[in-house]
């Protein structure tokens, strides 16, 4: 199979208007991926489905990421003459990242075995603008995985035929997978707490009102 | 024990002559215990262990509790058989509540009886006691066929030991005894209310 590079590279050929970035993963595995932007999503994935090259057919896992807002810390330490001695200086840049919601896919082909090919979107925001399009239409596996990730993580896919909750009941209005997520507080009985369980066990014995006080 | 009117020593002294003595409540007891019809449902992988306490190899018929009922309507016991999820637990009160009385339950697994490893989950029921009355709970993740055979011995054990009459009697001949309960609601966050006070009585914990 060709190389990231050269497959941004031929969508950007086909596609001049299409804004593919690669994101680079520094971990061990190195597998890279390609971010979309939404508005060339759908045309981007049937290319990716129909090119002869590639015909990545099956979609075989789509999930969702919470990036909460979040202030990035570098430091850098760099040698500088001052007053004539050399000294090491540090310097400590922020930078500051809005958070957001990302989906993740996982594409593989089954006509010419290969894969996978990674493909990623992200939303605007984190509270009202958490939509980014739908990839159902191509690959008709990504219904349910995308509803979950409706369910869980709160992302509106446009252009999804049924987008329901899939796990938790429709009355729920939570996204239990968002980092601050905020669980009901049923600790009325925990004979075997542990770790954070000590302290929200704790926490809810010191709480007034509670429904159960254990009796 | 079983308690009687007669002596224990004289029946078992004429049991050996061939005379049978025994009461109204003996016989029905007996009969009650050993035509057991469980319930017939699974949530999680405990039901494999509950398919194979009912297969042929720990046979579950030995004990009268084989003829696992479709409809509870027809169902004595309800062995809630792994994870209660909150999206599931009103249907299973819901069938519960289906079951004509005398009805007993044995919570299977640690799911059953509160959460389990799914204890922190967003959607896990911590324990089906929150709902409904348990009689037997079963350790084990799963617990192994002969565990449910002795929490099945157990339960038959509490039956015989059930008093029809008098001071003491079973708890469903009494009228004032609710036999159904509330049915959950799903809520904005979770299940409403989030366990039954009239049923879910847990130990205090004293924390230093």
């Amino acid at each position: 199979m060709e190389t990231l590079e050269q497959i941004a590279a031929r969508i950007t050929a086909a596609m001049p208007e299409a804004k593919v970035a690669i994101v680079p993963n520094p971990a061990l595995p190195g597998q890279s991926s390609l971010r979309l932007s939404h508005d060339c999503a759908v045309a981007v994935a049937r290319f990716l489905r129909d090119d002869a090259a590639l015909r990545l057919d099956y979609c075989s896992n789509v999930t969702g990421i919470d990036w909460p807002e979040r202030v990035i810390k570098t430091t850098v330490k760099t040698k500088q003459i001052v007053d004539g001695v050399e000294k090491e200086v540090t310097t400590v840049s922020e930078e500051f990242q809005p958070g957001c919601l990302e989906t993740v896919y996982h594409l593989y082909s089954m006509a010419l075995k290969h894969g996978p090919v990674v493909i990623r979107m992200r939303t605007a925001d984190r509270a009202d603008q958490c939509h980014m399009p739908s990839l159902t239409p191509v690959w008709k596996s990504a219904e349910f995985q995308e509803r979950e990730a409706f369910d869980l993580y709160g992302i509106r896919f446009d252009g999804h035929p049924d987008l329901r909750r899939i796990l938790m009941w429709d009355e729920f209005t939570d996204f239990p997978m968002r980092k601050d997520y905020r669980e009901p507080d049923d600790y009325d009985y925990e004979p075997t707490a542990h770790d954070a369980v000590v302290e929200k066990a704790a926490r809810h014995a010191a709480t007034p009102a509670q429904p159960f006080a254990g009796a | 024990m079983i308690t009687s009117l007669i002596d224990e020593e004289l029946k078992k002294d004429l049991r050996e002559q061939g005379v049978v003595v025994t009461t109204l409540q003996e016989v029905y007891n007996w009969g009650r215990r050993n035509s057991l019809w469980p319930l017939q449902f699974g949530l999680a992988c405990c039901a494999i262990e509950m398919i194979a306490a009912a297969a042929s190899r720990y046979d579950l018929a030995r004990f009268g509790g084989e003829v696992f009922r479709p409809s509870p309507r027809q169902a004595d016991l309800m062995i809630v058989a792994g994870t209660v999820t909150k999206k599931m637990a009103p249907q299973v009160v819901r069938l519960y509540n289906q079951m004509p009385d005398p009805k007993y339950v044995i919570a299977m697994g640690a799911c059953a009886i509160s959460g389990g490893p799914f204890k922190q989950g967003y959607n896990v029921l911590k324990g089906i006691d929150r709902y409904v009355p348990v009689d037997i709970y079963i350790p084990g993740c799963p617990p192994r066929p002969e565990a449910l055979l002795q929490g099945f011995i157990e339960l038959q054990h509490k039956i015989d030991h059930q008093k029809l009459s008098g001071p003491g009697k079973a708890s469903f001949l009494n009228a004032d005894t609710p036999s159904e309960y509330p049915v959950p609601a799903f809520g904005a966050h979770d299940l409403e209310p989030p366990a039954n006070p009239d049923v879910f009585h847990p130990p205090k914990i004293e924390r230093e």
